[in-house]
């Protein structure tokens, strides 16, 4: 069964964002990584690099599936994961604790477009 | 064709006409009545009630009746009788070469565990697929000098195109993909076919005495916004064309290189890798795979390890199987349209798998000095012909002082079209027309020292100059 | 098959000092490569193997016993026709005579070759109930992006056609290099959610925008969708792409409607031939409304797959539409009697260098002509026997997920009873341990366990019965030792093969294995 965690913003496509202050780290969902089974590549952008809510920018592949990466927010991209690089499964040993970009949010309103915990285990079912 | 319309008896019950057998087709009358009972269908045409009957086929078609086994050989045979597909000796090149095919190659290929099985998806019964495309690849890597190679596509010429959105692709802000004039122009409008229906444009860099103008290379470059360089080595003149520099002013910008090889000659040029370049492709058929009218033959492309995600085909890797075993498989699949549908990298979905075969065991065969042997006498042919046709005094280089391998051009002043015509009429292909007054001819190392004599007597002593 | 591995590789069996060629050593030696400048040769020789001449053969040898082909044993590999390959043709296409001709050499000295080339295409005219075919794309895929080439150049044709006036006018001239892509242009293509993975990255590559058509719970278009997507953007449609039979085997009952609708918006239909062989002796895409389709002739006309190519896909155009074939076009001139190769004006480009896949062509030619007018039209019908009977004798044990006819190819998804957790998966890893090729499994996407059997016309009634034995006795291992099906394949020669390896950490060729 998959875990969901409380106090993260969740999109449709089951990326998650954990909000600090102005910035927010994004990931997958420990529901979108059951669904997509043993990763083996993440596909990440560059530091620098400008996100835009409900584009992708990045994709995240298993041996049968590859799924793009939405960003649920909008802003500039101040760190990427480069754990995942060499260690794609991190984010199937634990999706919450290995987020896969930070970004200096642009508009925290779009936040208010996002599902709460409770809302997103709705969507999942 | 002989396309004779009338029509034949109508269709038994069960469909066959008469109820005659045919070779192909194991279903006897009887057979036909139990699974047509158990489909619960009078008629093999009643499993077609569904299709709308203004959709449904009600006549023969026109084409010839069917022909036994020895009627069909005596058509064939008559189709290759030498009026209809004469046998020249060969001078021509220009993407197709006449190489040394060694038997085994031929025999091996035919093996019918080769020929007829499908793509190598259920790994556990193709290893000998995957195994042979795992050592294509570390052959086609070697000799390109690249880090990774494909599975192999369909020629040389679309193996460029897809090189092209690749870098169309991995490119952010960019506004163009650059092509040497001197890339052959058949593969330079695959390449501008392809660009321009997925829509980029492509600038064509000229030439200057047979050679990518690096002057104006340099200043499309300084410009920027450049996705990708295509160039050509040994480029479509025969000319083999010094890249100093040019992929660190590539990667400058973000931009990737591409090179077009020739891979026999790779035995002794310096490689793709070796100018720097990001993706290597071309055309495999130099490596001893029969012209045949031009196909098949195999493209082949390989990049460097950072563009692995972006190369488009199959690609084969090493694993483990559950008993421990070295074992191979299709890998890295998430590229591919079956899985990424209209994001894949590219609708590739085959391989020319049974021409990259060929390649492996040629290159088998021939291996380390073998292919440098025959890159070696193709060379040295190349320029004995050239010497002695400078020496008829007809005919002149027409890129002097620029060095080439196994083909070159020379101008002549006469009637070009008759020159070829003579040659033709003497049983020789003497070349191939690149311009007016232009004639380009290749050698390889199934030319004798006897043939190479006897064209330039040909071509030297043809009189009926209309000048 | 041998059940033991065969492991080694050529680099393996290498030798210094070996070598499997002969070469002629009598030539002019007066120059030698040393002569090109030094920053113009590449540095260390290449490290190819140096063998004898035996050891290779010895090698390819063993290394085909890893292999399975239709010559070895029942392929029942849905959507993929894997029919008997003859071994005549083989015998054709190996003929000196073709082998040793250059593509470049004088029309008048090839007569033979390019009538095979115009044949051919007549005969696969004929055969569609279209009008012209080119021959150049070397596989399926790439026929779908030639034939979707065609219509995009149509269209650019027809929008320069109608408002010539106007642009010249506005001084608009489209340029040249953005594929017609500004305003008017028709860039959405319709493709049904059930369409093979290749239509919707052929569309990408040619450019254009793909919509997807629902379907109905029974696997066909859902009609009212298309209606209702023509009414939205109907003047930016420039094609819809179908498979017909569709990806599930079932024949499209709409059709007829749905080309008239596609046809009433100003698009094209695109008819996807992968699984024409369905229809050979029954209907012809020309006659259902389709304007350009390709066909695989390593399906539906016998060539072998060759281990995954060379294939050939040639594309095939409704008449008006023949002008904007690839170049080269081989023609033929009525008056003089020869055949000619032509670049004509107007063509969308070429997507090949030379004439395609020749000699795959011979093999497809020769089949026709040992076929003949008599035979073809069975091709088809027997084909859909096959797979109707297998339907009906499995579908006890499988779960038929759609009811009524099928055509070439039946799909079931998975067994009926799914409390043993056996998948198909399993079921297919199985079937290679009793001597057959597994189904095509987990496409199409409609279904979870999609298991998806396509017989072709050659296979006999006793053939077809021991599969169907053998697959309600995997059924039965199922229930009884489920362990034994979800550990398959035993004998094999390598077990399951750990995919998340290979693409976690790619070894793609030996010298990177050496570093492993």
């Amino acid at each position: 069964m998959a875990n969901f965690e409380a106090g993260l913003y969740y999109s449709e496509s089951h990326e998650y964002i954990r909000v600090e202050g102005e910035f927010g780290y994004i990931g997958i969902s420990d529901y979108a990584q059951h669904a997509l089974g043993n990763v083996v590549y993440v596909d990440m952008p560059e530091v620098d690099d400008e996100v835009t809510a409900g584009e992708e920018f990045g994709a995240v592949e298993s041996v049968k599936a590859a799924s793009d990466l939405i960003s649920p927010v909008s802003g500039t991209v101040v760190e990427v994961n480069e754990a995942l690089e060499d260690e794609p499964e991190l984010l199937n040993q634990d999706a919450f604790a290995n987020w896969i970009i930070k970004v200096q949010l642009s508009d925290p309103t779009e936040l208010d477009n996002l599902m709460d915990v409770e809302a997103y285990k709705k969507h999942c079912e | 064709m002989n396309t004779n319309s009338q029509n034949h008896s109508a269709p038994s019950l069960t469909g066959r006409a008469g109820g005659e057998s045919f070779k192909y087709f194991p279903h006897t009358e009887e057979d036909l009545d139990v699974m047509l009972q158990a489909c619960g269908v009078g008629s093999v045409h009643d499993l077609f009630a569904d299709v709308p009957e203004a959709a449904r086929f009600q006549r023969d078609y026109e084409l010839p009746q069917a022909l036994s086994e020895t009627d069909l050989r005596l058509f064939f045979e008559q189709l290759t009788h030498p009026l209809n597909a004469q046998q020249l000796i060969c001078f021509a090149g220009a993407g197709c070469y006449d190489h040394y095919a060694p038997s085994v190659v031929q025999n091996l290929i035919q093996r019918s565990e080769f020929l007829t099985s499908y793509t190598p998806y259920q790994a556990e019964i193709s290893q000998g697929t995957l195994h042979y495309i795992f050592e294509y690849q570390s052959m086609i890597a070697e000799l390109t000098g690249m880090d990774i190679s494909n599975a192999s596509m369909y020629d040389g010429a679309t193996a460029t195109a897809e090189a092209a959105m690749m870098a169309w692709s991995s490119a952010k802000k960019a506004t163009r993909v650059l092509v040497s004039e001197t890339v052959d122009p058949k593969v330079r409008r695959v390449v501008e076919t392809y660009a321009h229906f997925h829509g980029f444009p492509i600038q064509l860099i000229p030439a200057e005495n047979g050679a990518t103008s690096r002057a104006a290379l340099d200043k499309e470059l300084a410009e920027g916004g450049v996705a990708g360089v295509i160039l050509q080595q040994p480029n479509y003149f025969g000319i083999v064309e010094d890249f100093t520099g040019i992929a660190d002013a590539v990667h400058d910008q973000k931009g990737i290189l591409v090179i077009n090889a020739n891979p026999s000659d790779l035995a002794i040029l310096k490689t793709p890798g070796e100018w720097g370049a990001d993706v290597a492709v071309g055309e495999g058929q130099s490596l001893g795979i029969p012209m045949t009218f031009g196909g098949p033959g195999v493209g082949f492309m390989a990049c460097s390890e950072k563009l692995i995600r972006k190369m488009p085909g199959r690609i084969v890797g090493q694993t483990l199987d559950s008993r421990g075993q070295r074992a191979f498989v299709l890998t890295l699949q998430a590229r591919e349209q079956h899985i990424r549908r209209q994001k894949a990298t590219s609708n590739i979905c085959s391989n020319q798998s049974l021409m990259a075969l060929y390649v492996t065991i040629y290159l088998a065969v021939m291996g380390k000095e073998g292919l440098r042997e025959a890159a070696e006498m193709s060379y040295a042919g190349a320029h004995s012909l050239c010497d002695k046709l400078l020496a008829t005094g007809k005919f002149r280089l027409t890129f002097p002082g620029q060095p080439f391998f196994n083909e070159f051009c020379v101008d002549y002043d006469g009637d070009l079209d008759s020159l070829l015509s003579e040659a033709t009429e003497s049983g020789y292909l003497a070349g191939v027309k690149v311009g007016e007054k232009t004639l380009m001819l290749a050698v390889t190392e199934q030319r004798t020292p006897e043939e190479i004599d006897e064209l330039v007597e040909i071509l030297g002593e043809y009189k009926n100059e209309k000048i | 098959m041998n059940r033991t591995l065969y492991g080694n590789l050529i680099f393996e069996l290498s030798k210094k000092g070996r070598k499997g060629y002969s070469l002629p050593q009598d030539y002019d030696r007066t120059h030698s490569t040393a002569e090109l400048p030094e920053a113009l040769r590449r540095k260390e020789a290449a490290r190819l193997p140096e063998c004898d001449e035996l050891t290779v053969v010895r090698h390819y040898t063993n290394l085909s016993h890893n292999n399975f082909g239709v010559n070895d044993g029942f392929y029942p590999l849905g959507s993929c026709t894997m029919k008997y390959n003859p071994v005549i043709n083989e015998e054709i296409a190996a003929m000196k005579a073709f082998a040793g001709l250059h593509p470049l050499q004088p029309a008048e000295t090839c007569q033979g070759a390019l009538e095979v080339y115009f044949n051919l295409q007549q005969s696969l005219a004929e055969l569609a109930g279209l009008s012209e075919f080119t021959l150049n794309p070397c596989a399926g895929a790439h026929g779908e992006l030639t034939g979707l080439m065609v219509i995009r150049k149509y269209h650019e044709r027809v929008l320069s056609d109608s408002s010539t006036s106007e642009k010249v006018a506005a001084g608009n001239e489209p340029s040249p290099q953005q594929g017609g892509a500004g305003k008017g242009a028709r860039t959405k293509v319709l493709i049904p959610d059930s369409a093979h993975g290749t239509n919707p990255a052929s569309a990408a590559v040619c450019g254009l925008e793909v919509v997807e058509v629902k379907s109905l719970a029974d696997g066909t278009v859902d009609v009212e969708h298309l209606r209702q997507l023509l009414e939205e953007m109907g003047d930016q449609v420039a094609a819809m792409m179908m498979t017909n039979p569709n990806t599930l085997g079932i024949f499209e009952p709409r059709v007829l409607e749905i080309t008239e609708m596609v046809h009433k918006a100003g698009g094209l239909m695109y008819y996807d031939g992968a699984n024409l062989n369905a229809l050979l002796g029954e209907c012809r895409p020309g006659d259902m409304g389709f304007d350009v389709m390709h066909i695989n002739l390593h399906k539906t006309f016998s060539t072998p797959h060759g281990g995954g190519g060379p294939g050939s896909g040639p594309v095939g155009v409704r008449k008006g539409l023949e002008q904007f074939l690839p170049t080269p076009r081989v023609v033929l001139n009525e008056e003089e009697k020869q055949f000619r190769v032509e670049a004509p004006e107007g063509a969308l480009g070429s997507v090949g260098s030379f004439f395609g896949n020749f000699g795959v062509m011979l093999k497809a030619y020769a089949y026709i002509l040992s076929l003949g007018r008599e035979n073809v039209k069975m091709v088809g019908p027997l084909a859909t026997l096959n797979a109707n009977y297998i339907k009906e004798r499995l579908r006890d044990d499988y779960l038929l997920p759609i009811e009524g006819l099928c055509k070439h190819e039946v799909v079931f998804d998975g067994l009926v009873d799914k409390s043993t957790g056996v998948t198909t998966m399993d079921v297919a890893k199985r079937l290679l341990d009793y001597g057959y090729h597994a189904p095509t499994i987990y496409f199409p996407l409609l279904f979870h366990e999609s298991l998806m059997i396509e017989p072709t016309e050659n296979e006999s009634k006793e053939t077809i019965d021991a599969f169907i034995d053998v697959m309600h006795t995997i059924a039965a291992e199922a229930k009884s030792d489920p362990e034994l099906v979800k550990t398959a394949p035993h004998n094999t020669p390598i077990g399951r093969v750990d995919d998340v390896l290979a693409a976690k950490h790619p070894i793609t060729t030996y010298w990177k294995s050496l570093e492993a």
